[in-house]
């Protein structure tokens, strides 16, 4: 029931319009069937699935909005809730921030869903567990990991003409590899759209390989150095990347409240904040990565340019903000992606005197909303480069260091790689800033 | 909830129609009436034994269901609109197993005898395809079944049942006092959660419990347009296993601050007006205020930002699943493992008691019982420095060596396999009598801290980073001023070890984290942390200033 195909989808909207004697009314169903496994320990510990699909109906009376939602979908059912979203409207303040729905709105084609993973069973995630598990335990290595799929769909209607579908299939995979006396850890990420590019294998592999080279780490002290990224590092864990692409609104930054605030007022659209070799854009089309079509507005995701050679491109406006500023409304995408080089991280490293690899940032938290400083520390697989080689592995540290700082610094850029439904690539980054040391493995 | 889905909601414009779904907060949106519907007890209890009995017949020797409502409701205003009110709902049950030795678990949203039955065939269906890659069999620490029992939170006013135009009127009016008071901007919010639960396992216990909690806060925020600065400062409200009754504040509950630090400090009601009328005076103030010369400080920390140090730094390395290597993956291990805790070494100073709770009236972790019907309590953390025990559930009590959960397993939806989560872990007052004054008056060269800000620890605890909402200079042993830019760095045990004592109990007040976030997939929880104003001797405090042109 979870996965509802477009036809059945939009004959449920249909009808829950057909009830509506609002000026307007849109409805929205949401589905999802996922199934995960976890193992600790190099064991299982917990596994799961889990389906449900909802109706969420929004009814207008002039700049009056209700909310309702129901999750059967039998005719009584369905009329409640539309009533009840109407009744609610009824009783609600007007939005000074109103905006009429949408009309008919074209959208892309998406390729976001993959047969082969809405079809994951409990068995196959059990074997990749067994198989995660077995290529530790021979190496007196302790595996712990997650494995997370499914398939899940969004259905959208109104009254003004508007009507969208999409269908979705991810998987996420991570695994943590530590050595048994708890003195080197390593860790591997990644998630696809279709289940054929995931081997837990190769990325188990890569995990304890950085667990047992993590062994007997340095301390070095703290201060500047030259950093080489691992994408993990710059968008998993809430990553430091994550922070400026979620700092791009364009109504905090007229307000003042922003890094993006000019002095005296207004914001910094059109400016060259960043190195000429940062371009960063969204593209729901992406081979790779691909993301959602329609926002939950249902304003149309099409490729856009946020940062260009290190020009501020574009901002966040919704739609009430982008009507007050004379600006084109902006879809939310649901991933963005960041041009490189074409080099591997292997290749980074051999271009690097000296310098430090890391695996993962850990724990990112604002410090200072200004500057966009967070802080932060290293995990899972730190290592000292010297004259081209990794010369050994050091103790993890803190971090202070601002996105919009990072980025003035750029040395190289490699390849990018898909995560966290982005595409990253790995950034070498001259004075990155440690400000102390942690004992933590 | 991942934080930033939090932040967003907070920091941004709503979109009108639809907030995402997200654990603890989301659900689906309903009408406010339906909140106050009540489910039977009698109907949940006929539908947990269709799922007792299926999965018996499919071959479980153990079974828990968990029939769940979780209501919510969240209130978003700007200055002087209101940007979202939303209802939520999430009614489903979860079904728990052990087969082949195994853990399996299955949840739906068709709560049905069938559809329950369905789901404890699907969970003992997984367990049977783990067992096949599992090495270690569950064992479950024994547990006494309860019949027939109830609990709920002892509250005065279920905030639920206050019409929602009351509560907008009440964070419209501190906006107002906000505005009025200096502020460029300011975002209100209030969170209310209502989880109907009813619990029945194979053990025979058939547990209903009403749980609420409740969290108004805000963010003030003033701006110097010439200079392009800007500055906050959030809400000194903590959120609370209470009713709505939390709104209505008693001048007993007010706690001031040091003098010359214009701070007041709420127990178990807050004034919300006041709060935001302080909050604009002090976001004006942090404009200017002198940007901090970073080194060694004694540092006198508020309940209302210390809560979160204790959270990070003690709650979270003595949860046993870290300790044992279950969140490796995600939230990490622990420092505090069973070698380290063998050697005696001291966690802290002689000053430092810490214990866990699922008991203390007002807190967020109160239940009478946890997720898998354990009978809750109190019990030591740590004991005059030392670590004494950790925070433990029935699959885990025999690993180290011992016979009975401490009744701390939860989880954050019908949906989510429950496990072990942080109860309300505190710090015990002072025995001697002393006021925060009498505290101040004997350092040297300080920095008071009150209020939650910026905060980071490593996997394993040892090193964190805290920041703060407000920090005023002592200096010989009076407060001289506010600063800015300051944020400590310590490690766990030198930190603890530092402790030079804290107030009395008449200076006792919980601090609570509403979204604790744990697991794979990640669930929230709610948790507070008790204490008394404490003072840490010689902290490294660094200066957080950028430029970025």
């Amino acid at each position: 029931m979870a996965i509802l195909s477009q036809d059945e989808a939009q004959a449920i909207l249909k009808k829950v319009l057909s009830f509506s004697t609002a000026d307007e009314c849109a409805g929205q169903l949401n589905g999802r069937t996922t199934g995960n496994i976890r193992y600790a320990r190099n064991n299982v510990s917990t596994a799961g699935s889990s389906d449900n699909v909802s109706l969420a109906v929004e009814a207008r009376f002039g700049k009056r909005s209700g909310v309702a939602t129901c999750n059967q979908f039998d005719d009584a059912t369905l009329r409640r809730c539309v009533q009840r979203a109407e009744e609610i409207a009824k009783l609600a303040p007007e939005d000074p921030e109103y905006m009429p729905m949408l009309g008919p709105q074209q959208f892309l084609t998406p390729n976001s869903y993959a047969a082969a993973t809405a079809g994951i069973t409990a068995d196959f995630r059990a074997q990749v567990a067994a198989d995660s598990i077995a290529l530790c335990e021979p190496r007196k290595l302790t595996a712990a990991g997650y494995l997370e799929d499914g398939p899940s769909f969004v259905a959208i209607r109104n009254n003004k003409g508007l009507e969208g579908y999409q269908q979705f299939t991810r998987l996420d995979y991570s695994v943590t590899v530590r050595t048994a006396d708890g003195t080197g850890s390593g860790y591997a990420v990644a998630d696809y759209t279709d289940v054929a590019k995931f081997n837990a294998k190769t990325l188990t592999s890569i995990a304890a390989t950085k667990a047992a080279g993590s062994v007997a780490a340095k301390a070095i002290e703290p201060g500047k150095y030259t950093v080489i990224l691992e994408p993990a590092a710059l968008v998993s864990d809430e990553g430091i990347l994550n922070r400026l692409m979620y700092a791009l609104d364009a109504r905090e930054a007229d307000e003042g409240r922003s890094f993006l605030s000019k002095k005296g007022g207004g914001n910094k659209l059109g400016e060259k904040l960043f190195d000429p070799r940062v371009t960063i854009y969204s593209d729901p089309l992406n081979a790779t990565a691909p993301g959602r079509v329609f926002d939950g507005d249902g304003l149309p995701v099409k490729r856009m340019t946020w940062v260009e050679k290190g020009v501020m491109k574009n901002l966040y406006y919704s739609r009430y903000w982008a009507e007050k500023s004379k600006k084109p409304a902006t879809a939310f995408p649901s991933g963005w992606i960041m041009e490189g080089g074409t080099q591997s991280v292997d290749d980074l490293i051999k271009g690097t005197a000296k310098g430090i690899l890391v695996t993962r940032l850990w724990y990112i938290r604002d410090v200072d909303p200004q500057t966009l400083l967070v802080t932060g520390l290293t995990r899972d697989g730190t290592f000292y480069i010297e004259n081209g080689k990794i010369k050994h592995p050091i103790k993890n540290m803190r971090f202070n260091e601002s996105p919009v700082i990072m980025l003035n610094n750029i040395e190289a850029m490699g390849k990018p790689v898909r995560l966290g439904g982005n595409m990253v690539p790995p950034l070498k980054i001259r004075d990155f800033t440690f400000t102390s040391l942690s004992d933590a493995v | 909830m991942k934080r930033r889905d939090f932040v967003g909601l907070t920091g941004l414009a709503t979109g009108a129609l639809f907030l995402p779904t997200i654990p603890g907060l989301g659900g689906n949106p309903v009408d406010p009436a339906r909140l106050l519907e009540a489910v039977d007890p009698a109907v949940n209890k006929r539908l947990a034994d269709a799922a007792l009995n299926a999965a018996k017949a499919a071959g479980a020797t153990y079974t828990d269901v968990r029939i769940g409502r979780y209501l919510n409701q969240s209130i978003f205003t700007r200055e002087k609109q209101v940007q979202n009110i939303a209802s939520g709902e999430s009614f489903g049950a979860g079904v728990r197993v052990i087969a082949n030795g195994t853990w399996g678990f299955a949840a739906t949203n068709t709560v049905t005898e069938a559809g329950l039955a369905k789901a404890a065939q699907l969970a003992v269906q997984i367990a049977k395809a783990n067992s096949k890659v599992q090495k270690e069999q569950v064992k479950l620490a024994p547990q006494q079944g309860y019949g027939t029992v109830s609990w709920k939170t002892p509250i005065q006013q279920n905030a639920f049942e206050v019409p929602v135009k009351q509560k907008v009127e009440l964070l419209l009016a501190a906006n107002a006092k906000a505005l009025e008071n200096g502020a460029s901007f300011v975002n209100s919010s209030l969170f209310q959660i209502n989880e109907q639960k009813y619990f029945a396992s194979t053990d025979g216990s058939y547990i209903d419990q009403d749980v609420h909690r409740i969290w108004p806060t805000f963010s003030v925020t003033a701006i110097d347009k010439a200079s392009g600065k800007f500055r906050s400062r959030d809400a000194m409200s903590a959120p609370m296993g209470l009713g709505y009754e939390y709104l209505s504040p008693k001048a007993a509950d007010k706690i001031p601050g040091p003098a010359g630090s214009d701070i007041i400090g709420y127990k178990n009601s807050y004034d919300i007006l006041e709060d935001a009328a302080a909050a604009a005076k002090h976001a004006r103030t942090k404009l200017t205020a002198k940007s901090v010369v970073p080194g060694k400080y004694d540092l006198v920390l508020d309940p209302n930002h210390l809560g979160l140090t204790i959270h990070e730094s003690v709650g979270h390395p003595t949860e046993l699943d870290r300790v044992l290597g279950y969140e490796a993956n995600y939230a990490g291990t622990s420092f505090a493992t069973q070698e380290w805790k063998a050697k005696n070494i001291p966690f802290g100073s002689k000053q430092v008691n810490i214990v866990a709770d699922k008991l203390q009236p007002g807190s967020l972790g109160a239940v009478g019982y946890d997720d898998e019907g354990v009978k809750t309590k109190q019990w030591d953390l740590i004991k005059e420095g030392k670590l004494v025990d950790y925070q433990k559930i029935r699959d885990q009590a025999h690993i180290v060596g011992q016979k009975e959960s401490d009744g701390c397993c939860y989880a954050d939806s019908w949906s989510s396999v429950q496990f072990q989560r942080m109860p309300n872990v505190s710090l015990q007052p002072g025995k001697e009598k002393m006021s925060v004054d009498d505290m101040v008056s004997k350092v040297d060269k300080g920095i008071f801290i009150a209020g939650r800000g910026s905060y980071s620890i490593d996997q394993q605890r040892y090193n964190f980073q805290f920041g703060g909402q407000v920090f005023y200079a002592i200096d010989k042993g009076k407060i001289t001023g506010m600063l800015e830019d300051v944020a400590y760095q310590a490690n766990t045990q030198e930190f603890w070890n530092s402790c030079a004592g804290s107030c009395d109990q008449s200076d006792y007040r919980l601090f609570g984290s509403f979204f604790d976030g744990k697991g794979q997939p990640s669930q929230v929880s709610a948790v507070s942390h008790g204490s008394a104003t404490t003072r840490f001797n010689g902290v490294n405090v660094i200066n957080t200033a950028r430029k970025i042109g």
